[in-house]
This record gives structure tokens, C-alpha cells and sequence, in this order.
């Protein structure tokens, strides 16, 4: 039942990406007051003063699909959404670096 | 199919209170969110977890559930009894995206395959975005390439029944991707209900491990072993890069650890990354009366204590 399809090259969500505030809603389908309240929370960082101007970037993306599915799995609030991403975004960067570590010290 | 054991999969009793099922969900759910988990089989046992909650978490729904009597098994071949009538009703059809067989049949009204339809023209729901992780080699995405994948995703077919259908998608990987990256590629996640758009898939990078080097973000590092006297003497050496062999000075004096740099030959892009080589000095081994010699003679001639400078 499987079929094979071929698909055009993908989007790499980094810097380089740029999204207005219609574009984060539009691609998690939530409404923009979801992303500007993140944005008043501080874990979403745009490019630009208001939020008409807002350019966000491709982790802003990764970000924004991150909280929505802990606030729906997890029913965690705004600010304990902001809590846990940060604190996983460390957690990410110190396994990140103690893989570094053990490369260069085996064992 | 096979029969849920929905207790079982909260680790609850199932005379359990209607708090206590609440509790253990929350607490599993924490534990195995695919976003908080380094476990292997989080998305899986997420998924059972949420099921099993949302089974239980209805008294209605629990009852019916617990009609079917407590003689079945985790696991065990089930067929509902022939007078079943599923307890249903109350379910959006997007709920039941990544629930079980034994779920739909249960409280849907017939599972996927038996024809459990939807009334197409009374709403449009975008498909659910997917997400996988994909494995690529340094190589690949040095270079660009392409990668087939199988996805397992819900699909609706011509008479509207939900049904688990395995793709295979040719994926292209953009040059330059970096480990931990995300790739979208869009219109290619579960397809939409109603006419609703389809989801997107993202793809999250994950480089495979290589004989030679790791990555560093766009930075490629390579440990590159010497003799003794290449570092003290310097030379001049062939060095593996990801885009090919290099020609690299080895400074005079140099020691185990330090790092040199090939500006520009790590992943590409703007800019691109640099691959660094870090020295390691390896002494031959004193395995014969004459290298021994060579030894005590280099002792004689060239007292150093490389701990006195540390204390040591």
C-alpha cells in the first residue's frame, strides 16, 4: 500500500527564514493573539517594533509548535510554557556539549 | 486488533477514582511529552497514554469500557462482542488521528477498515502537521542529497474513513542543513478533512555518526593523530575535508590538543563553517631494545618536565 512519491526540497527553518505574524498562526493554525501573547512572554523574539512589523525566524517557528503542543498535552499555562522551553532549550545545549565532551574523552 | 488495557498503560487499578486516573495521566504524560523525553519509544507510549486517558477519563466512556469485562490481556487478539454498540458519539473526527484500531471500534462506531465515515461537507479541517526525525550523513549534508523515508500518517480515503497508510517520500536535503535543524516541507503532512489543507511535515535533523568527523553546528572537527617529532618539527600533511583532500601545514612545535583551522571547509553556507583539526600526539611504542634506546637517549638529551609548569 505504500507509494513513492518524490517531493520538492524542503524549507530549513534557521535564520534565514522570515514569517509575519499571519504567516505563525496560518502554519500552527492558531489565532495571532496566541503568538503575540508568546511574543508578550518572551519566548518568541521577532524582528521589528510592532507587531505589524514582526518578522520571525525559522526557530521562532519550531518554538511556537513546541508551546502549543505542551500547552495542549500538558495544560500548562503561558509563563509555565516559557518555563519549559527554556529550561529544555538548556537541557538540549548541555547534552549537546557533554556529547562534545565525551568524544574528546572517551571512556 | 488487539485488546487495550487501558488501566494497565496508566499503571492504575482499575477500581482507580476518577482523580487517581487523572493523576497518572498527568504524570506520564509529563514524562513521555516527545517534547520533554529522550526516550526512544516516547511518541509511542505518548500516544497509548493519551488514548488510555481519553478512554477513561469519561465515566460514560469507562463504563462501556468496562463492560467488555476484565478477562482480557494487553495485547490479546480482540473482537467485540456481536451485540457491541460502540459507546461513541462526542468525538470529532480529527480526535481520532493516531488512536487505535481497538479505540475507533470501541467508542467510534466501527473501525477504520470496517467504514467509519465522516460527514464530509459539514466542516474543513487542516491536516495534522507530522513530524519525524531523520538520520543524514555528514556527507549528505555537506553535498545536498536525498533520503526516502516511510511515514505512518492517517489518511482519509474516497468514502471518508480514516485509515493508517505508510508513505514513501523521496526527500531532498538541502545543502548546508545542520544537526537539530528542522526542515518543512509543506503540504506533505496528514491530508486535511472537508477540503481542508493538509498538513505540514517537519523533518528534525539528525546526523549519523562518522568514522572521521563530527560537526559543531556548521564547524567540522576532525582529530588528527601525529608523532612526536611531526610536532615538534612541523610538516606538512593530507587532510580529509568533507569537500575532498587538503594540503595542511603542521606548525613546528606544536602540542597535543591545539586546534588548526581550514577557514571555510565545514558545511556550507553564509558564511560557511570552518573545519578545525585537533592534534593528538601519539608516541610509538617502546617495543623493541633499540627503541628503548632511542628513548633513554632523547631522556638524556632533552631533559623537560612538562608538570613542573602546572605544579604538578
Amino acid at each position: 500500500m505504500g507509494e513513492k512519491q518524490m517531493i520538492p526540497i524542503g524549507e530549513i527553518l534557521d535564520e534565514r527564514i522570515e514569517l509575519t505574524l499571519h504567516d505563525m498562526a496560518q502554519r500552527c493554525s492558531v489565532e495571532t493573539g496566541f503568538v503575540v501573547a508568546l511574543v508578550y512572554e518572551g519566548v518568541l523574539e521577532p524582528r521589528g517594533d510592532q507587531p505589524e512589523e514582526w518578522h520571525f525566524g525559522g526557530q521562532d517557528l519550531i518554538r511556537l509548535r513546541r508551546a502549543l503542543r505542551l500547552q495542549q498535552d500538558l495544560e500548562v499555562n503561558l509563563p509555565g510554557v516559557a518555563l519549559a522551553l527554556e529550561l529544555l532549550e538548556e537541557l538540549e545545549e548541555l547534552r549537546a556539549r557533554l556529547r562534545t565532551l565525551e568524544r574528546h574523552f572517551p571512556g | 486488533m488487539e485488546y487495550k488495557d487501558y488501566y494497565k498503560i496508566l499503571g492504575i487499578d482499575r477500581n482507580a477514582s476518577q482523580g487517581e486516573i487523572k493523576r497518572a495521566y498527568k504524570k506520564l504524560a509529563r514524562k513521555y511529552h516527545p517534547d520533554v523525553s529522550k526516550e526512544a519509544d516516547a511518541e509511542t507510549r505518548f500516544k497509548e497514554i493519551n488514548e488510555a486517558y481519553h478512554a477513561l477519563k469519561d465515566p460514560q466512556k469507562r463504563k462501556a469500557y468496562d463492560e467488555l469485562g476484565s478477562r482480557w490481556k494487553q495485547g490479546q487478539e480482540f473482537h467485540p462482542p456481536p451485540d457491541w454498540e460502540a459507546a461513541g458519539g462526542g468525538f470529532r473526527p480529527e480526535d481520532l488521528h493516531g488512536f487505535s484500531d481497538f479505540f475507533a471500534e470501541i467508542f467510534g462506531g466501527g473501525s477504520p477498515e470496517r467504514g467509519f465515515h465522516f460527514e464530509q461537507r459539514n466542516f474543513r479541517v487542516r491536516g495534522q502537521d507530522l513530524h519525524a526525525a531523520i538520520e543524514i550523513s555528514l556527507e549528505d549534508a555537506f553535498h545536498g542529497g536525498s533520503r526516502t523515508l516511510s511515514l505512518q500518517a492517517p489518511d482519509i480515503d474516497e468514502q471518508g474513513r480514516v485509515t493508517q497508510r505508510t508513505r514513501q517520500l523521496n526527500v531532498q536535503i538541502p545543502k548546508g542543513v545542520r544537526e537539530g535543524q528542522q526542515i518543512r516541507l509543506s503540504g506533505q503532512g496528514a491530508p486535511g478533512l472537508g477540503g481542508g489543507q493538509a498538513g505540514d511535515l517537519y523533518l528534525e535533523v539528525k546526523f549519523a555518526p562518522h568514522p572521521l568527523f563530527h560537526a559543531d553546528g556548521r564547524d567540522i572537527f576532525l582529530e588528527l593523530p601525529i608523532t612526536p617529532w611531526e610536532a615538534a618539527l612541523g610538516t606538512r600533511l593530507d587532510i580529509p575535508t568533507l569537500g575532498g583532500r587538503v594540503e595542511m601545514n603542521i606548525p613546528p612545535g606544536s602540542q597535543s590538543g591545539r586546534k588548526l583551522r581550514l577557514k571555510g571547509r565545514g558545511l556550507p553556507g553564509n558564511p560557511p563553517g570552518d573545519q578545525f583539526l585537533v592534534l593528538r600526539i601519539e608516541t610509538p611504542p617502546a617495543d623493541s631494545e633499540e627503541a628503548r634506546a632511542l628513548y633513554r637517549r632523547m631522556a638524556d638529551t632533552l631533559p623537560y618536565n612538562p608538570r613542573k609548569k602546572r605544579g604538578i
